[in-house]
C-alpha cells in the first residue's frame, strides 16, 4: 500500500442505462495535493467523485482510498472521507445548528458542541444558527454544506461544485481554507468550472465524455498543450473575428471583453493571421501572449465535442 | 449479484442520531402531525357513530298489493316508527325495486295479494322484506325493528273473533331477503378493529415514505456519505412513529371507553404487548415499502395495496373462516388479522397473555420477517 497516494484508482467504468458515463478512469492523488477536477457539463465528474467515495459501485476498475479498498471497504472509507455534495443536500426542514449537530453526531464527534460552535463561528452564521436551512440564499447553503462537510476532520475532501454560486470574498476565503488544510495534509479533490480556481490547484484532470483526456501538474498544462496565442484589440473587432475564424491553422478564436485571442497550435500559421488582421483594420492592436488556462479549457471542450460527438 | 450482508454492530449513537433529528422534522411538518393526531378521532367518530347507533329514519318503500282494515293497521304502526320512515307507497310490482336498487329505498316491505283472506283462514301469509344490505349494518338493525311493528300492529287487530290468532307463533310470516351482502357485523366488534385499520393506515403510510422522501429530496447522498448504517437508519426512523401510535392506541382507548362504552375486560398488559407489536409490525411494512418505492407516489400506491386487503381479508369485514382456504392463507400473513384476533380476545373476551400467544408468535414473526427484508432491501448507494 502506497503510504503517498491518498487516491490510488484505476479503470473505473460506470455505465447508466448501456451508456458509458465514466470510461476506465484512473487518478492518482497524492497525500496533503490540491487536486482540481475539470471537463465540461455531463462529462462525468459528479459520478467518479461518488464511486470514490463509495456512493456508487463502479462496474469494473479497482483502488485504494486512503489505503482502504475503494470496493469493500466503503463504510471505512466513509468516516475518513468528507463529501460536499453538488446539490445542495442538507435538510431544508432543519435548522442551521441542527444540520451540523446531525452530521457531528453520525461522526460520533467527541466535544460536539465545541466543534458545532466553531464551525457556526468560522462560517459566521452564530446569530442566524436557528434558522431553518431551506430559507438560506444559494450561496450560504453551499458554505454551509461546506462546514458540514468539514466537521470531522477528514483527511480526505472530496467536493463537487463547493464554490458554484458563491460570491468573490466567500470563494477566496475557501481556497485559503483549502490550502491551509493541505499544509495539514488534507487532500483535496475538487471539480469546478472557474478558471481562477483551477490555477490554484497543484494538479488538474480534465474529463470529457467520460475519458479523462488530460492529467498534469497546473504549471506544465500550458507546455503540455502547446497552445499558441495572439491578442488582437481595437477595432472593428467583429470583422476581425470573423476574418481571423476563417483564417488557415486557427483552431480557437476566443472573446474577451474588448479583445479577442486566437489560438493553435501552429505558431506560425497563428502570427501569420493576427499579422493579416492588421493588415485589413489598421486600427487593430496585436501582440502574443501566453495561453492561459481559460483559452486551453476552451480550446479543450471545443476538441472533445469534435472527438466524441 | 452479492447480496449485501446484514450487519449487527450499531451505535446507539448514531440511532439517537437519527431518531432526533426525525422527531423534528415531524414536529415541523405540522400538517402531517396534525393527521396522525386527528384521524383516529375522525375516524372513531365517523365509523363508530355511524356503526354503533341504532340505524333510524331509513327510507322504506311499501308494496301494498291490497287495502284492508289489517294492512292499514300495520302502515300505520310503520308511519309511527321512528325506525324507517315511508317515503312510498306503491301498488305496482317493480315500482319498489327500482327504488331500493337506487338506494332511494333501503327496504321495500310487500304485503302480498290476498294477505288479509289468508291470515284470517291462518294459512301463515308472508310479508317480504328486502332490505338493502350492501350497509350491513344498517340492514341487520332495522330488519328486528320491522318484526316488532308488525307484531304490535297486528295485535291490536286480533280481538274477538280473531283472538285465537293472538298466540304465538303469528299468524304471518316475515321473509326477509338480505340484498348485495349477506353478512352482518356487530358494533362491539368493530370499534376495537378499527383500532388495527387506524393503525395500519396511518403507520404504514407515514413510514412508507421514511426513505423515498429522502431520495426525492436528494438528502440521501448526503446520509449515505456518512458512516450511518443501514439498521441505524432503520431504528432511528422508526422510533419516533412509535410515540405516534401510542397516542393514537391512547386517543382511540379513551373515545372507546368513554364514547362508546366498549368494555375492556382482559388484562392490559396482554392488550400493550399485542399493540406494540403490532405497531412494530405496521411500521416495519411502511419502511420496506420504502426501500422499494422511488418516489413518494409509489409509496402511496403500495401503502393501499396493502391496505385493501388489510380491510378485506383480514376479518373485519367478512368472517374470516367464510373465506376461502388461499384468502385465509394471505390473510394469516397480514398483520392486521392476528392484531384484530388478539384485540377482540383482550378487549371483549377476557383474555390474557396465554390466550394471544397463538396470534403473538406470527405477529413476531411477520414483524422479524419485514424487518430483515426491508435492511436487505436497503441500498448502501446511489444506484
Ligand atoms: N443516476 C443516474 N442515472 C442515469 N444517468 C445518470 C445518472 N447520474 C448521472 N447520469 C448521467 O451521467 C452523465 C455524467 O453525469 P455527471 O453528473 O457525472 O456529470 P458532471 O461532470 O458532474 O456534470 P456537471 O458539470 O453538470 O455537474 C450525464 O450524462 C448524466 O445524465
Ligand atoms: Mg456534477
Amino acid at each position: 500500500m502506497s503510504e503517498q497516494l491518498v487516491i490510488d484508482v484505476a479503470g473505473l467504468t460506470k455505465s447508466f442505462s448501456g451508456r458509458k458515463v465514466v470510461d476506465n478512469f484512473d487518478l492518482q492523488v497524492p497525500r496533503g495535493a490540491i487536486y482540481g477536477f475539470l471537463g465540461p457539463n455531463g462529462s462525468g465528474k459528479t459520478t467518479t467523485i461518488r464511486m470514490v467515495c463509495g456512493l456508487l459501485k463502479p462496474e469494473s476498475g479497482h483502488g485504494r482510498v486512503l489505503g482502504f479498498d475503494v470496493l469493500d471497504q466503503s463504510s471505512l472509507i466513509k468516516e475518513r472521507v468528507g463529501y460536499m455534495t453538488q446539490k445542495f443536500s442538507l435538510y431544508e426542514d432543519l435548522s442551521i445548528r441542527e444540520n451540523l449537530e446531525f452530521i457531528a453526531r453520525l461522526y460520533k464527534l467527541d466535544r460536539r458542541h465545541e466543534r458545532v460552535d466553531k464551525a457556526l463561528a468560522d462560517l459566521g452564521m452564530v446569530e442566524r444558527q436557528a434558522q431553518v436551512a431551506g430559507k438560506l440564499s444559494g450561496g450560504w447553503k453551499q458554505r454551509l454544506a461546506l462546514a458540514a462537510c468539514m466537521i470531522h476532520e477528514p483527511e480526505l475532501l472530496l467536493l463537487d461544485e463547493p464554490t458554484a454560486g458563491v460570491d468573490p470574498k466567500a470563494r477566496r476565503d475557501f481556497w485559503d481554507q483549502i490550502r491551509r488544510y493541505s499544509a495539514q495534509g488534507v487532500t483535496t479533490l475538487v471539480s469546478t468550472h472557474y478558471m481562477d480556481e483551477a490555477v490554484q490547484c497543484d494538479s488538474i484532470a480534465y474529463i470529457a465524455y467520460g475519458k479523462k483526456l488530460l492529467d498534469a501538474p497546473t504549471a506544465e498544462i500550458p507546455k503540455q498543450i502547446g497552445l499558441a496565442c495572439w491578442r488582437v484589440a481595437g477595432r472593428p473587432l467583429q470583422q476581425a473575428q470573423a476574418q481571423l475564424e476563417r483564417a488557415p491553422g486557427v483552431e480557437l478564436v476566443a472573446r474577451f471583453g474588448a479583445e479577442i485571442h486566437v489560438c493553435g497550435h501552429d505558431s506560425a500559421l497563428i502570427a501569420a493571421a493576427a499579422v493579416r488582421a492588421k493588415e485589413s483594420f489598421p486600427h487593430l492592436q496585436i501582440s502574443e501572449i501566453e495561453a492561459g488556462f481559460e483559452e486551453i479549457f476552451i480550446y479543450l471542450m471545443a476538441g472533445s465535442a469534435d472527438n466524441f460527438q | 449479484m452479492k447480496l449485501p450482508k446484514l450487519s449487527f454492530d450499531l451505535s446507539w449513537a448514531r440511532v439517537f442520531a437519527v431518531f432526533l433529528k426525525e422527531l423534528v422534522q415531524m414536529r415541523r411538518d405540522r400538517p402531517t402531525f396534525a393527521i396522525m393526531i386527528m384521524m383516529p378521532i375522525m375516524q372513531l367518530v365517523l365509523f363508530g357513530y355511524a356503526i354503533n347507533t341504532d340505524p333510524r329514519h331509513l327510507p322504506a318503500v311499501v308494496e301494498l298489493r291490497e287495502d284492508g282494515p289489517m294492512t292499514r293497521a300495520f302502515l300505520a304502526s310503520l308511519k309511527a316508527s321512528t325506525f324507517v320512515d315511508i317515503v312510498a307507497i306503491s301498488t305496482r310490482e317493480s315500482e319498489g325495486d327500482a327504488m331500493l336498487r337506487s338506494g332511494e329505498a333501503s327496504y321495500l316491505i310487500t304485503i302480498p295479494d290476498g294477505f288479509e283472506r289468508r291470515l284470517v283462514r291462518g294459512e301463515r301469509p308472508q310479508i317480504l322484506i328486502d332490505a338493502d344490505a350492501s350497509d350491513p349494518v344498517a340492514a341487520a338493525g332495522a330488519i328486528g325493528a320491522i318484526e316488532s311493528v308488525a307484531r304490535s300492529a297486528f295485535s291490536a287487530e286480533f280481538e274477538g273473533a280473531l283472538a285465537s290468532l293472538a298466540s304465538p307463533p303469528p299468524p304471518y310470516e316475515i321473509v326477509v331477503h338480505r340484498r348485495y351482502n349477506p353478512a352482518g357485523v356487530s358494533a362491539f366488534n368493530i370499534v376495537p378493529a378499527l383500532l388495527g385499520i387506524i393503525l395500519t393506515m396511518t403507520m404504514v403510510m407515514i413510514t412508507s415514505i421514511a426513505l423515498t422522501r429522502e431520495t426525492e429530496r436528494g438528502t440521501m447522498e448526503n446520509l449515505l456519505a456518512t458512516p450511518v448504517r443501514p439498521m441505524e437508519v432503520m431504528i432511528g426512523k422508526i422510533t419516533p412513529y412509535v410515540f405516534v401510535g401510542a397516542v393514537q392506541v391512547v386517543i382511540v382507548l379513551l373515545m372507546a371507553t368513554f364514547l362508546f362504552h366498549i368494555p375492556f375486560t382482559g388484562s392490559p398488559f396482554a392488550f400493550l404487548v399485542g399493540v406494540t407489536l403490532f405497531i412494530l409490525a405496521n411500521l416495519m411494512l411502511g419502511y420496506l415499502i420504502s426501500t422499494i418505492a422511488k418516489t413518494q407516489m409509489q409509496a402511496m400506491q403500495m401503502t393501499f395495496f396493502v391496505f385493501l386487503p388489510s380491510i378485506l381479508l383480514s376479518g373485519f369485514m367478512f368472517p374470516f373462516r367464510a373465506m376461502p382456504n388461499w384468502a385465509q392463507a394471505l390473510g394469516e400473513a397480514l398483520p392486521i388479522t392476528h392484531f384484530l384476533r388478539i384485540v377482540r380476545e383482550v378487549v371483549l373476551k377476557d383474555a390474557d397473555m396465554p390466550d394471544i400467544l397463538g396470534d403473538l408468535g406470527p405477529l413476531a414473526l411477520i414483524t422479524l420477517a419485514l424487518a430483515t427484508l426491508a435492511l436487505l432491501r436497503f441500498r448502501r448507494t446511489l444506484d
